[in-house]
């Protein structure tokens, strides 16, 4: 833009004249302004007394729990279990320094300017796995080892998750060539795969990976849970992650795979050298989105038994020694997603409003 | 120098090189693949199932049962066979994913309204509804549903009343059963007179639109006819229709319908939840109509309502259909959370109870599966003929 061209004059509105625009403009507007008002008005106080004013923050047990508003104090003092699960404490390092890798891998996602951030992005896919692989669950290198079954909480969750869709993401791509491939065994076998997976509920993939996994595999060899909940997971994801990317590849013009065939490409190096990086590219926020439901959905993990923050909670709440504190563990649980959700989520529209070019019909 | 000849052919490719046959033995091996990983699996599982005393085939579905169910929509007790859970957990996920289908239509579309208004306070309270709710995990809310909020509420003896007729407690909602009493046919019968006769002035009034031109009422006069007779006709059968109230018995309330706390979380939690995403997509679905639609419709002389029933309304439908119908794929796989808090969804009687008391997890799984792909297939056939309906017809 040039200095010469003008932006459309600022609407100055007094606070009086924005109400009547925005609040009060005609009679059902005002109506429903003052039902809305009274309702958000009665309801934001009572809300704001629980859970800041008459909450407890500070004490060593139950009994420094008034019960008149919140009682914070238990999250305090089971913070480490929701976090870690049963890792021991004194390996907890471990999953600290897990965390700041990845923070180290993503934060600089959020920073525009942030130098050579696509380095971290590609640590973040490819190092912060490996490094995970040997670091968390240990016995290698003079690690104590740490079996899977005292994972648990926050640390689980983001495992699952990140595990989950980093697996998912390969097996898709190739399921969604498959699904556009013109040879129609291969066409109709991942047509099959994609569509049952995707019309059941992932509850009976976490069912069937725990309880028919085994009778499947020949005898002697066996995974543990979590391993079998990773695996349905994956192959679930898959389906979703095939659809998202052949969405993108569909989006690609014609004339981007003759002009690869004109080169002489192979499919191969048709496929990874001039679709799918532009099909890739397109699609990142579709796969952002996919993450972000199936971050939410490895809470389900917890009906088969896995301890996941939502499962840490969910077994901490109904502990006698403290009353009633179902409320403030599921807004503790509401937060953590919340958090993550919608940060993502916003980073998603954003990168959808740059990748926009506007040459969209 | 040789001469060519003319009619030699051009030397094709060598066979591996060809395209045709490359992606012949390609299918080849991929069907031989799956053959050989599907034949390993059912070996597997044969040989497993064997060593663990398993039997195999569908006999069990005959078999009596044993177990109570807390709520079920076909006659059902514990003396009946594990074939009859099935058709009890079947019921209750599609009464739980209808229920949840309609509340989270009307919510998610008002919500998405809502969200577009010029009202200011109603769009930042939409907004706000939605960004909170969608990035909560589902199972979450059921959870603070079902413990935290219909957990809470008091015990049978201090039951919340409303009217004399209704009752909350930790137990459900009591509410009254109408019982049709001899005559009520009538009303019926009336209802079914009714709706011909609207369907028959509907027929009539487009005719008659077409010709002159005029405007009939339909949609007035429509609700009249449908109100008006079968009232008329249930005065005139002498009101058959008694009301069989709930009354505390014992511990307990007795008769009437019962709606388990089960049932009413997985409901809320699941019409809440999928009418946040429908409200987004709704509001993408108007704001994908261009305003120059709306100015012409105003030009032509079209009132408010009749812009958006006639001009924005349609075309927003394309964009809604596609992404709602997937919405509701998604609830009614969600509502198999409904094993999470013990509501006798399929998942929780079949899979759950049914699988564990028999242990024929192959046949059980695969009818369970069988069931979601149908709904899921069901759902989007059907909406993919309405989509049909309304999407663009290009000349």
């Amino acid at each position: 833009m040039t200095e010469s061209t003008m932006k459309p004059p600022k609407k100055a509105l007094t606070p009086v004249k924005w109400m009547r625009e925005h609040l009060f403009s005609t009679w059902y507007n005002a109506l429903l302004t003052v039902v809305v008002g009274y309702l958000v008005v009665t309801s934001v106080g009572p809300i704001l007394n629980w859970a800041l004013f008459d909450a407890d923050f500070l004490g060593a047990d139950a009994s420094d729990c008034s019960g008149a508003g919140a009682c914070w104090l238990f999250i305090d003092q089971r913070l480490n279990f929701f976090i870690y699960g049963f890792y021991p404490d004194e390996l907890q390092w471990r999953v600290d320094l897990m965390f700041l890798l990845l923070a180290v891998a993503f934060v600089p996602q959020f920073i525009e300017r942030f130098p050579a951030r696509k380095w971290f992005g590609i640590f973040g896919m490819t190092g912060l796995p490996v490094i995970g692989y040997f670091l968390i669950p240990g016995g290698l290198f003079g690690l104590e080892a740490v079996e899977s079954t005292k994972w648990g909480g926050l640390m689980l969750t983001l495992i699952l998750a990140y595990i989950g869709i980093l697996a998912s993401l390969p097996i898709g791509i190739l399921l969604a060539l498959g699904r556009r491939s013109e040879m129609p065994i291969i066409r109709g076998l991942s047509v099959v795969f994609i569509e049952v997976w995707r019309a059941v509920p992932l509850i009976t993939v976490l069912f069937m990976a725990s309880v028919m996994l085994p009778l499947f595999l020949p005898e002697g060899m066996n995974f543990e849970k979590l391993m079998r909940a990773l695996i349905g997971i994956t192959l679930w994801q898959s389906a979703y992650m095939a659809e998202v990317i052949r969405g993108g590849l569909q989006a690609i013009p014609r004339g981007q795979y003759e002009a690869a065939d004109a080169l002489g490409l192979g499919y191969w190096r048709k496929m990874g050298l001039v679709v799918l990086p532009q099909a890739l590219k397109l699609v990142i926020p579709g796969i952002v989105n996919t993450f972000i439901a199936l971050f939410k959905d490895t809470t389900l993990v917890l009906i088969i038994g896995l301890f996941d923050v939502l499962g840490t909670v969910q077994s901490t709440v109904t502990d006698p020694a403290w009353q009633n504190v179902a409320v403030e563990g599921y807004v503790f649980v509401a937060f953590c997603f919340w958090i993550f959700c919608f940060g993502i989520s916003r980073y998603s529209q954003n990168l959808e409003r740059k990748l926009d070019t506007g040459h969209k019909t | 120098m040789k001469k060519q000849t003319v009619d030699s052919k051009p030397a094709g490719p060598k066979p591996w090189y060809d395209p045709r046959v490359r992606s012949l033995f390609f299918q080849v091996v991929a069907i031989a693949a799956v053959f050989w990983a599907g034949w390993t699996l059912v070996e597997n599982t044969l040989s497993n199932m064997e060593s663990r005393g398993i039997s195999t085939g569908f006999g069990f579905l005959e078999e009596t049962a044993g177990f109570g169910i807390i709520m079920s929509l076909v006659p059902y007790d514990a003396t009946m066979s594990y074939g009859r859970t099935f058709w009890v957990g079947l019921t209750n996920t599609l009464l739980v994913s209808v229920m949840g289908i309609i509340a989270a239509t009307l919510l998610g579309f008002l919500i998405g309204v809502a969200r577009l208004s010029s009202n200011w306070l109603v769009a930042k309270v939409s907004l706000f509804y939605i960004e909170v709710i969608r990035n909560i995990p589902l199972l979450l809310q059921i959870f603070f549903w079902y413990f935290a909020v219909l957990g809470a509420l008091p015990s049978p003896r201090q039951s919340i009343e409303v009217g004399g007729t209704m009752f909350l407690n930790n137990r459900g909602l009591y509410v009254p059963e109408p019982l049709t009493q001899d005559g009520f046919g009538l009303v019926w019968g009336a209802l079914l007179v009714a709706i011909a006769a609207v369907v028959c002035i509907r027929i009539w009034a487009k005719k008659r639109q077409l010709a002159t031109g005029q405007i009939f009422p339909t949609f007035k006069v429509g609700v009249a006819i449908l109100v008006l007779l079968p009232v008329l006709a249930y005065f005139v059968a002498g009101s058959p229709l008694e009301w069989e109230v709930p009354a505390l018995k014992g511990f307990n309330f007795g008769g009437g319908i019962t709606i388990i706390p089960e049932l009413a979380a997985l409901w809320l939690a699941l019409s809440l939840y999928t009418a946040s995403f429908i409200a987004e997509i709704v509001r993408s679905g108007i704001l994908s109509v261009s305003k120059g639609q709306t100015e012409a419709s105003k030009a032509l002389g079209l009132s408010n309502g009749l812009t958006l029933r006639l001009v924005v309304i349609p075309q927003a439908m394309r964009v809604i259909i596609p992404p709602l119908t997937s919405q509701y794929l998604n609830l009614a796989k969600n509502s198999s959370l409904a094993t999470a808090i013990g509501y006798p969804d399929l998942v929780a009687v079949f899979m759950g109870t049914t699988l564990n008391q028999t242990g024929q997890a192959v046949e059980v799984v695969a009818i369970t599966m069988a069931v979601y792909l149908t709904i899921s297939l069901s759902i989007s056939l059907f909406m993919n003929i309405y989509n049909r309906a309304v999407a663009i017809k290009e000349r």
